[in-house]
């Protein structure tokens, strides 16, 4: 006799959270259309000091970590525990490249003095350094939400690999996911406002 | 028994990945399309593509299509309710 399990529930209750995660975000974001409307300029001078190269590769990273988990999904629908942890192991592989990246990316801002609180921000543009406020809360923040995801899908992976996520029972492995999904869904839009339109 | 009625939905790796060439094109396009000046277009066209891709990731990558009405009507609440926080900031920022 298998205890019921609320499929449907667990699943809505998941979709909940994400909308208040949503919901963050798009608080930055109403910072970022209000302050890029008074400071189109500054904004377009700051803009010019990321680098372009950096943000579409994360964004190539992490559109395929978000493919190669939602197959490890159909993996374990199948039966293929191998293919399965295989496919988690490349995603958490896609997390840690994005991070690695990050790490880099804020590196080379600190080499030019842009960092919070720098002289040279202090001194700079009111629009510029707005600008980079709002890029290390935003990218921190979201460089944040992947090293939680990336938790999440460890655990899933360690529970595929123990046969407590299998085809029948896989709603852990699902939550992770979305989780997974949503990261990428906010970097989907972090990458166009700070890479490209400016 | 029960189990029969909520048939898992199985996305095929073929199809997975035909979603996923999907995205990498529209980032191509959007990356391209950086580098052309379109005066006060800009913002609208890279926001309409990532859009377009969020489309993609929301309905096959976290599976809406396949969900049932409670999941379809609260996002899309959720989505309206992001649109007014943002357009009436903005409005009263910007026509003030």
């Amino acid at each position: 006799m298998e205890r019921a399990v609320d499929k449907t529930g667990i699943k809505i209750g998941m979709w909940i959270f994400l909308y208040s995660e949503i919901i963050l975000f798009g608080g930055l974001f109403v910072l970022y259309a209000v302050y890029f409307h008074n400071f189109p300029g500054d904004f377009a001078v700051a803009g010019e000091e990321l680098n372009r190269l950096f943000g579409t590769l994360n964004t190539v990273v992490l559109l395929v970590s978000s493919f190669t988990v939602a197959a490890s999904i159909t993996a374990v629908q199948r039966r293929r525990t191998g293919q399965a942890v295989g496919l988690l192991l490349f995603s958490l592989g896609c997390g840690l490249v994005f991070l690695i990246n990050k790490y880099f990316e804020w590196g080379a801002k600190f080499e030019h003095g842009l960092y919070p609180n720098s002289d040279r921000l202090f001194e700079a543009d009111p629009g510029f350094a707005i600008f980079f406020g709002l890029y290390y809360t935003i990218t921190g923040l979201h460089g944040l939400h992947v090293i939680i995801g990336m938790v999440l899908l460890t655990v899933s992976l360690v529970m595929v690999l123990r046969g407590r996520v299998d085809h029948q029972r896989y709603a852990l492995l699902e939550n992770s996911g979305l989780y997974w999904h949503l990261v990428d869904l906010i970097w989907i839009y972090v990458f166009p406002l700070f890479y490209l339109v400016l | 028994m029960m189990e029969e009625q909520e048939q898992a939905h199985q996305l095929s790796y073929r199809f997975l990945a035909l979603i996923l060439g999907g995205l990498l094109a529209l980032t191509g396009v959007t990356v391209a399309v950086s580098y052309v000046d379109w005066g006060f277009l800009n913002v609208p066209i890279s926001l309409f593509v990532a859009s377009s891709k969020a489309t993609l990731v929301l309905l096959f990558f976290m599976h809406i299509k396949y969900e049932g009405m409670a999941i379809k009507v609260s996002f899309i609440s959720t989505v309206l309710f992001l649109a007014i926080m943002i357009s009436f900031t903005f409005w009263d920022v910007a026509f003030r």
